[in-house]
């Protein structure tokens, strides 16, 4: 715990240092009716790590991550980026967005849908440069999609569509990702394609979160798990936090045994 | 038809007819998209209270007033529209019924309650305009566009809706990527820093200026036609929005002029003495496409349909 935290010149950073964190939330509370999708809950996110959220449906996951990027506006609580107000940060994060909650029948073609990415440096009117192209192309490469540009995008499969999402978010060039069941209805391929990339970033020093829903890959795929069911359960290294007692209090009786000993 | 009466009867109203349906058509496209293409009908109803207050407060039938009083009743339509979509969390097509129908029964009431029924407030104005009253008397022949003493005798329908296209053209070139992104995926939207739902609104209150000067020139027939039809026979055409936007002014002009030209011309070919609502016969005809590109336009998919793979 105490080596994640270690700050650049080797000592440890102190725990409360905002600006240490990609993401850091405080005292979150949001809600969509009367009862509260998440109520009350801190969470720190670790730099260079790949981070779980995970929980059981309609624990909070997704509006805890909706949240942090302000998508959805919170009833109360601190959402901070590097230290600083996420609004002056937005060019350092990248989102993928659960791949069901747009229409995919939308007249566009891949490559458009990965030039979305790169709208903070187009700007307004900006034009659509070679470089611009050539960045695309090497963001779909990089999930294996580049022979698929020019396909409109309710032609693909759904893997395909979710790699092109993960695509349109490398184009950000972002320090943190933060991805919305990127597994969800995927492909075996698929799967493997993604988490190669997310393995990749990591391996570049950048910060992955992930609202993730199968507990038999949380060992495999990443370093650290947030454990949600509306409050905060638990947070910290896969060894630390990754516990069945963890996992019985925020899934209750809904985790079937033998799901449980696969994951544990 | 292009003999020397073309320029004073018929040229304003084709022009008109035009821009209208296009201005109607630019915002259509976005609308469409988003799953809103009805609020062309619900802007056609929700005037109605606006124009009655404006005839109140001046106690004439003249054009300005009464935009402006459309225009603001559409523009608070939209809003309304919007904050029970949001407050109550519900569809938009259900908040849209709410405060149309709501609205337009007000509207109504105002004019029942009210001395205006006598006035030439009527529904058969409202409903087909009167493309073919507006004549330019001073258009002598070609050589009239280029003087300006016939030029101040154009019909003043003309220079609003003019005015009206180029101001919702230069909205859709100027806000396109914002338009496209937010329209795509709100949420990513949103963490790029745009602010989707001013953006919405934005296009909503655009659609509804364009509703409202249309409505003056050319009736809310033609309005909810074009906010329809030609966009959406458009998206079978194409797989990509910028194409889509071309093929939906093309369609919204071919209807425009085609529409004219049959209800002018079409039951005289026919044998009839009379010609037919040019109004009508234009939205008749962007129809008529729409289901032409329904049954063989190249990019036609069932919404919804599973996809392979």
């Amino acid at each position: 715990m105490t080596l994640t935290l270690a700050a650049a010149d080797g000592r440890p950073a102190p725990a409360e240092d905002l600006a240490h964190f990609p993401l850091a939330i405080r005292g979150l509370t949001v809600s969509y009716g009367e009862k509260p999708a998440v109520f009350s809950v801190d969470a720190s996110f670790h730099p260079g790590a790949m981070t779980a959220i995970i929980g059981p449906n309609g624990a909070g996951k997704s509006t805890l991550l909706k949240a942090a990027l302000g998508i959805v506006t919170p009833l109360s609580g601190q959402i901070t980026c590097y230290g600083r107000p996420l609004a002056r940060q937005r060019e350092r994060i990248a989102y993928v967005p659960q791949r069901a909650s747009v229409d995919w029948d939308f007249p566009t073609r891949v490559i458009d849908v990965v030039l979305m990415g790169l709208y903070r440096q187009l700007g307004l009117l900006g034009r659509v440069r070679q470089r611009h192209l050539d960045t695309a192309r090497a963001c779909l490469d990089r999930v294996g999609m580049a022979e698929f540009a020019t396909r409109q995008i309710g032609q693909l499969s759904g893997g395909q569509q979710q790699r092109v999402f993960l695509a349109r978010a490398l184009a950000q060039g972002a320090d943190l990702y933060l991805l919305d069941e990127p597994f969800a209805g995927v492909d075996a391929a698929t799967e493997k394609a993604i988490i190669a990339v997310l393995k990749d970033l990591k391996a570049q020093g950048k910060t992955v979160v992930v609202v993730h829903h199968d507990l038999a890959t949380v060992r495999d795929y990443f370093d650290r798990v947030f454990l949600i069911n509306t409050t905060r359960i638990a947070e910290g290294t896969v060894a630390e936090a990754f516990t069945e007692t963890n996992l019985q209090a925020a899934y209750g009786g809904r985790l079937a045994t033998a799901q449980m000993g696969a994951a544990v | 038809m292009i003999g020397a009466e073309f320029v004073p009867l018929s040229l304003p109203p084709l022009l008109i007819g035009v821009c209208a349906a296009i201005a109607c058509a630019l915002p259509g496209n976005f609308l469409l998209l988003r799953r809103q293409a009805l609020i062309g009908d619900a802007i056609s109803h929700v005037v109605l209270p606006g124009i009655v207050l404006a005839f109140l407060v001046t106690g004439a039938v003249s054009a300005w007033p009464m935009m402006l009083g459309a225009g603001f009743a559409a523009v608070l339509a939209v809003v309304l529209i919007e904050t029970i979509r949001r407050v109550g969390r519900i569809e938009p097509g259900a908040a849209m019924g709410v405060v149309f129908t709501a609205m337009f029964a007000g509207g109504v009431l105002l004019l029942e309650q009210s001395d205006t029924s006598s006035v030439h407030l009527d529904v058969q104005h409202a409903l087909y305009g009167s493309l073919e009253s507006l004549i330019w008397l001073d258009g002598l022949g070609w050589a009239s566009l280029l003087d300006p003493q016939a030029l101040r005798g154009l019909p003043p329908e003309l220079p609003r809706i003019a005015l009206t296209l180029i101001f919702v053209s230069a909205f859709t070139a100027l806000f396109w990527r914002p338009l496209k992104i937010s329209t795509f995926d709100e949420g990513f939207a949103r963490t790029l820093g745009l602010p989707t739902g001013l953006i919405g609104l934005a296009l909503v209150i655009v659609a509804a200026i364009a509703a409202v000067a249309a409505f003056d020139a050319v009736g809310s027939i033609i309005v909810i036609a074009m906010f329809i039809c030609p966009p959406a026979a458009a998206r079978m055409m194409t797989n990509r929005l910028e194409a889509q936007i071309g093929w939906s002014v093309g369609f919204a002009t071919l209807s425009a002029v085609l529409g004219y030209v049959l209800a002018g011309y079409g039951p005289l070919w026919l044998g009839y003495a009379n010609a037919v609502s040019a109004a009508g016969m234009i939205a008749t005809v962007s129809g008529l496409l729409l289901a032409r590109a329904a049954g063989f336009g190249p990019c036609r998919t069932r919404a919804g349909a599973p996809v392979e793979g």
